[in-house]
């Protein structure tokens, strides 16, 4: 890393004296206490509502409305206790990216998962059988 | 700022001899970074990078636990009754707190203010520490009811009923067991589970209350498993005595074999279940909303209810251990490293990748909980 041959390291320089000042008036990024505190009391109240909510019968809605809270939950943490809201956007696209992954594995796991039900079944019934049988004698 | 003006001076200077690392800037600033700024981007980088392979980790159990709960729904909402909601809402409480603190944590770090950094990590340490007490209630009361990993649980077609400890727990807790016996029997006689008296006899076997009804049913059936004489009848699972279900044709023929068994115990005990399942069903308002009887599970399925506990083990352990990693690196940082107040505007990013990663841990159980705790 030598100033000499690298031309970006001027860039740099050069740059550094806007950020300097930028930063002068900013320094880090410190996250007001108020706002932390109040994502905190979201955080709890959503709680509550996750657990209010099962007792309303909603059908498969039910855990719709559950994984809704949880994102939103998730993505209060994510942008507020995680910082990502003021953080550089590429690390959001890292999470974002490893979601979507799960997604991704998570849907094309469930397209094939009822493939093999019946041999499934049929093994599992067979089990019970030579089991009470075993049993029985 | 000053600190970056002086640091990049230094990098101007150093630059003639460039093996002089030293007076590369501050002191926790590497060779290889022009500024703190990029070497704390970096740093944070390398975290998100980092959380994303746990998430792609712990995406393989949410994986495994999305294919098990579609195709045996009723395996995952009657087995989850075995879970105490109560201790899922503290925990959730706890890791959210915790959450809190460790964020505020990091901002008195920004801030320089050494001692308060101190507390709040101290803080966020007794929020883990309570997520694991909880979890160490929970592990156990599991494991007392026999609802463990592998042939370890009762609902496993391997699971051999420990005769010599039930023996034990005959000798030293008469009374409970003696209760439990009582309550199958009231179910039996009149048709409906008195909740009341149920909590109260699970207080006695470690328990605290909040137990559902289902979990009720399982405790004395097991009791009654327990008190049978040794051998083959002892082996008898949960899964094939219940079968006695009214319109069952497949069911009644296994009531039969089971009542050949020769012992009265038996016979008695599967009719009380059946009973008992009755009256949950058609009893209902049990005020939780969640009283489920194992007559919902297909009978070909009922030997799967033992893997909704290997994949709540699984998920919630590996959770757990993640909390512990997490508590390990806050206590080392506090205690090794916040007291010689070397964070402060310039430099925080230790407290504040541990704080992302004890973020991420928070975030997986707001999945968890709902996902084990509250099926509907």
């Amino acid at each position: 890393m030598s100033h000499t041959t690298t031309p970006d390291a001027t860039d740099n320089h050069n740059g550094h004296k806007d950020h300097e000042d930028h930063d002068s008036h900013h320094g880090p990024h410190v996250v007001p206490f108020s706002m932390l505190f109040t994502i905190f009391a979201i955080l709890i109240v959503l709680t509550f509502a996750t657990v209010g909510a099962t007792y309303v019968q909603l059908g498969d809605f039910n855990l719709a409305l559950a994984l809704a809270i949880a994102v939103v939950k998730a993505a209060l943490v994510c942008l507020y206790f995680m910082h990502l809201r003021w953080d550089s956007p590429f690390n959001g696209l890292v999470l974002v990216a490893s979601f979507a992954f799960v997604a991704l594995f998570i849907g094309f796991a469930l397209m094939d998962s009822k493939a093999y039900t019946p041999e499934v079944d049929a093994a599992a019934v067979e089990m019970i059988q030579s089991d009470a049988e075993a049993a029985g004698q | 700022m000053t600190q970056v003006t002086d640091s990049h001076t230094d990098d101007h200077t150093g630059h003639a001899g460039h093996d002089d690392h030293e007076h590369h800037g501050p002191p926790h600033l590497a060779h290889h970074f022009e500024t703190p700024e990029q070497q704390l981007s970096s740093a944070k980088l390398g975290m998100w990078v980092f959380l994303a392979t746990e998430i792609l980790m712990f995406g393989g159990l949410f994986c495994a636990y999305s294919v098990w709960r579609g195709n045996h729904p009723e395996v995952f909402a009657y087995a989850h009754t075995a879970l105490n909601k109560d201790f899922g809402f503290i925990n959730t409480i706890f890791l959210i707190t915790s959450s809190f603190t460790m964020a505020w944590a990091v901002r008195t770090a920004q801030l320089g203010r050494t001692k308060a950094t101190f507390i709040l990590m101290g803080l966020t340490l007794l929020g883990g520490c309570g997520f694991l007490v909880v979890k160490t209630f929970e592990y156990k009361a599991k494991w007392d009811h026999h609802l463990f990993v592998g042939d370890l649980n009762e609902h496993h077609p391997d699971y051999v009923a420990p005769a010599e400890a039930a023996h034990g727990e005959a000798d030293g807790d008469h009374g409970a067991v003696d209760e439990h016996a009582t309550i199958e029997q009231t179910a039996a006689d009149h048709g409906a589970a008195d909740h009341g008296t149920s909590d109260a006899s699970v207080e006695v076997a470690g328990e605290t209350t909040g137990e559902t009804a289902g979990e009720i049913v399982g405790g004395a059936e097991r009791t009654s498993i327990a008190l049978a004489p040794d051998g083959p009848a002892g082996v008898v699972a949960d899964w094939m005595v219940a079968p006695v279900i009214a319109g069952e044709t497949a069911d009644a023929g296994h009531a039969d074999d089971h009542a050949a068994d020769g012992t009265d115990e038996h016979g008695a005990h599967g009719e009380a279940a059946a009973d008992a399942g009755h009256a949950d069903a058609h009893g209902g308002g049990h005020g939780d909303g969640h009283s489920v009887s194992k007559e919902i599970v297909p009978l070909k399925d009922r030997q799967k209810i033992h893997q909704f506990f290997q994949i709540y083990f699984l998920m919630t352990g590996l959770h757990t251990f993640h909390v512990l990693v997490g508590m390990g690196v806050i206590a080392w940082l506090m205690f090794c490293k916040v007291p010689k107040g070397i964070f402060g505007p310039g430099y925080y990013t230790p407290i504040d990748l541990v704080g992302l990663y004890w973020h991420l841990v928070d975030l997986i159980w707001i999945f968890l909980f709902p996902l084990l705790y509250l099926i509907h």
